[in-house]
């Protein structure tokens, strides 16, 4: 699959990449390396591995990441529980000893965590490690591991090689800065805004119902509106609930109704300081200048 | 005709090229390895590599790490790749200790340079060899170098060392202790008894290991803010040893430059080699010495970087004397929309040491409302001097 055909087959999925990413991910997938994606909140980077998961075919292994999320919730787990029932049961039938051991240290006593699951399948899935600068540096180190051999130790059992290489995904808010180390082991793209034309393309895969000329005036207004001074800048994601908020409200030109325009915009903005600076006013003057 | 650069004929082939690009590349500041280069040619073989475009995204994706580097990358690319004629010779003679602090090799004593009239680290004032036409390296950022300020002449070693051990004691003095909550830690004061019950199901029941916790460290970040432009160019060597000292004490700690513009130097500045980034950073402050825009760069500061770097737990310190060529409520405004993240906001001026000093610079006198602390730094003494009003913030 070259990355040209990878990238018809994102759209076919409603994904419209952009031909940095679509070689980015062929490159990823072929090289098999981990990729690192970096850029605003909204733009479209978690979505890119569930499309790219739908594309393959293949399970979406997602580890969300947060302050203090260790190797116990994100790799593997000993089902303690299961194992104290096990031992008791074993006691009241008289067995003992070693062959007891051997059972409650096995495959069925463990708890597989996303990242142990994900190098454990037949097919190799697609593992998202979901904003991996809201983990702590040692989780960060941790991963390294995990990232260039893809095998787990697990003291009582041994290494868990993997069966197959996952296709891995990174993505970054850029809350903190990453370390070289994890840098240097993934390829990397920065994704950012779509530009008009890729960002009408999105709504027209999405809500293919919309008219047009409302498509344009939707996509002009919120990319007039990214350039306005706000605290929490509109995504894609946005965009599209915008889009769905004026299908449902039955609005076929923006400029028609100022009240209307105004209360859809609850889903642009989204803090009381933001809202408080697009007055109806200025919502009119971007909705003119989109139109 | 084609844009694309024509090597010459007893060019080695492809693998040489990728080499080269990445030694370029290396040469101007970004972070590659031999695997890098490796990843490169690999890459490569992915994509129609005879297409400029395919190979451009390819070595981007490989090649670049952060923002940054991805908003360097494609004028890197031109000048290697899309030069339209031969690679030239070297276009500014530059003397072998400017190219290689890092490494050191006997060919760097051959050749040309090693009679060059010029300064340690900065360029001589011949034409040296750029009308030359054989094959050799492209510097990317020809014009700027010959006009840029290297800031090494500034900055002496033995400083850097005195400002790391000051900045060092001033992120001390900024630790906070205050936490409710405890984390696991191996000399822990209190014992951690959820977690010693659970390991001890391992045991049957009985706690054979006795795990402890620990109020956490919870730092506070310093975000350092330096103006580099002309009125503060007799401060500088001051405040960028103290910058170099606190990037290589503190590792969350977060550098800028500015005058007309805000750089970002935090990623030159973590270089091991405290030269060697200093280096780097002079290729990044084209403009050092002249206009100021307080304004605007904290302006940009506010609505850029802050809004991922600065947060409640961060104290942004800003080295400047405030003399500003823009409106004094830029000032006012920026600094406003930065400690609304609920960030500190330190200012250090360098005049207010002066026996009668008054703020009426217009953009100091804007500022003062915003700021937590004002204080003097003239020297290294001064900011170590800062350290008890610090830790009562």
């Amino acid at each position: 699959m070259t990355w040209n055909d990878l990238k018809s087959a994102l759209a076919g999925e409603g994904y419209v990449a952009s031909d940095d990413l679509a070689v980015a991910l062929q490159l990823a997938m072929s090289l098999g390396r981990p990729l690192l994606l970096e850029g605003a909140a909204g733009v479209g980077k978690t979505e890119i591995a569930r499309t790219l998961s739908a594309v393959k075919n293949t399970r979406l292994i997602r580890l969300q990441c947060y302050e203090g999320l260790d190797a116990a919730q994100a790799i593997y787990e000993w089902n303690y529980q299961r194992q104290l029932l096990s031992i008791r049961a074993a006691a009241e039938g008289g067995e003992t000893g070693k062959a007891v051991e051997d059972r409650i240290f096995s495959r069925d006593f463990l708890l597989e965590r996303p990242l142990l699951a994900a190098i454990t399948q037949d097919k190799p899935p697609v593992l998202l490690i979901d904003e991996i600068d809201r983990a702590d540096e040692e989780f960060e180190a941790y991963l390294l591991e995990i990232l260039s051999d893809y095998q787990v130790s697990i003291p009582e059992l041994g290494t868990i090689r993997a069966t197959t290489r996952p296709i891995v995904i990174l993505t970054s808010n850029g809350t903190r800065d990453l370390s070289d180390a994890l840098r240097r082991r993934c390829l990397y793209t920065y994704v950012e805004y779509p530009d008009r034309t890729t960002e009408l393309a999105i709504l027209k895969a999405r809500c293919p119902d919309v008219e047009a000329r409302l498509a344009g005036q939707i996509v002009g207004f919120v990319q007039k509106l990214r350039e306005e001074e706000l605290e929490k800048t509109p995504g894609v994601a946005e965009m599209l609930d915008f889009a769905a908020a004026l299908m449902g409200l039955g609005i076929a030109d923006l400029t028609d109704d100022p009240a209307v325009l105004q209360s859809t915009l609850t889903t642009l903005l989204k803090t009381q300081s933001d809202q408080a600076q697009i007055t109806p006013v200025v919502a009119g003057r971007i909705a003119g200048k989109a139109a | 005709m084609s844009r694309v650069t024509k090597f010459a004929g007893r060019d080695p082939g492809p693998s040489a090229r990728v080499a080269g690009f990445i030694r370029h590349l290396r040469d101007n500041g970004l972070r590659l390895g031999v695997a890098e280069a490796d990843l490169a040619m690999a890459a490569l073989c992915e994509v129609d590599a005879a297409r400029p475009d395919e190979s451009r995204r390819a070595l981007r994706a490989v090649c670049t790490g952060c923002k940054e580097e991805t908003e360097r990358f494609d004028d890197l690319f031109d000048s290697y790749w899309m030069d339209m004629g031969r690679v030239r010779q070297k276009v500014v003679p530059t003397p072998s200790s400017t190219i290689s602090d890092d490494v050191h090799s006997s060919r760097d004593a051959k050749g040309e340079d090693a009679g060059a009239s010029g300064m340690s680290t900065a360029p001589d004032d011949q034409g040296g060899e750029a009308d030359s036409d054989g094959t050799g390296k492209l510097i990317a950022t020809q014009q700027r170098n010959l006009n840029r300020r290297d800031l090494r002449d500034l900055v002496r070693p033995e400083e850097i060392a005195e400002a790391e051990d000051v900045a060092r004691r001033i992120g001390a003095a900024l630790r906070d202790t205050r936490s409710r909550r405890r984390i696991a830690a191996r000399k822990g004061d209190r014992l951690h008894f959820r977690k010693i019950i659970r390991h001890s199901l391992a045991t049957g029941g009985e706690p054979l290991r006795l795990l402890r916790k620990k109020r956490p460290d919870r730092t506070r970040k310093i975000v350092a803010l330096c103006d580099v432009s002309g009125s503060m160019s007799v401060y500088a060597q001051v405040f960028l040893a103290f910058l170099a000292g606190l990037m290589r004490a503190d590792t969350t700690a977060d550098a800028y430059l500015f005058h007309t513009r805000l750089v970002r130097i935090t990623e030159a500045l973590r270089d091991k080699d405290a030269m060697r980034a200093i280096r780097r950073m002079s290729l990044m402050a084209d403009g050092f010495g002249g206009g100021s825009k307080i304004g605007p760069s904290l302006m940009r500061f506010a609505d850029t970087y802050a809004k991922r770097f600065v947060d409640g737990r961060s104290v942004v310190l800003i080295l400047s004397d405030g003399y500003d060529t823009e409106a004094p409520q830029v000032i006012a405004v920026a600094l406003e929309k930065l400690r609304k993240r609920g960030c500190k906001v330190i200012w250090l001026n360098p005049l207010k040491g002066w026996a009668d000093y008054a703020p009426v610079a217009e953009g100091m006198a804007a500022a003062l409302p915003y700021l937590d602390v004002f204080k003097a730094a003239n020297t290294l003494g001064d900011l170590a001097a800062l350290e008890q009003e610090l830790a009562q913030l």
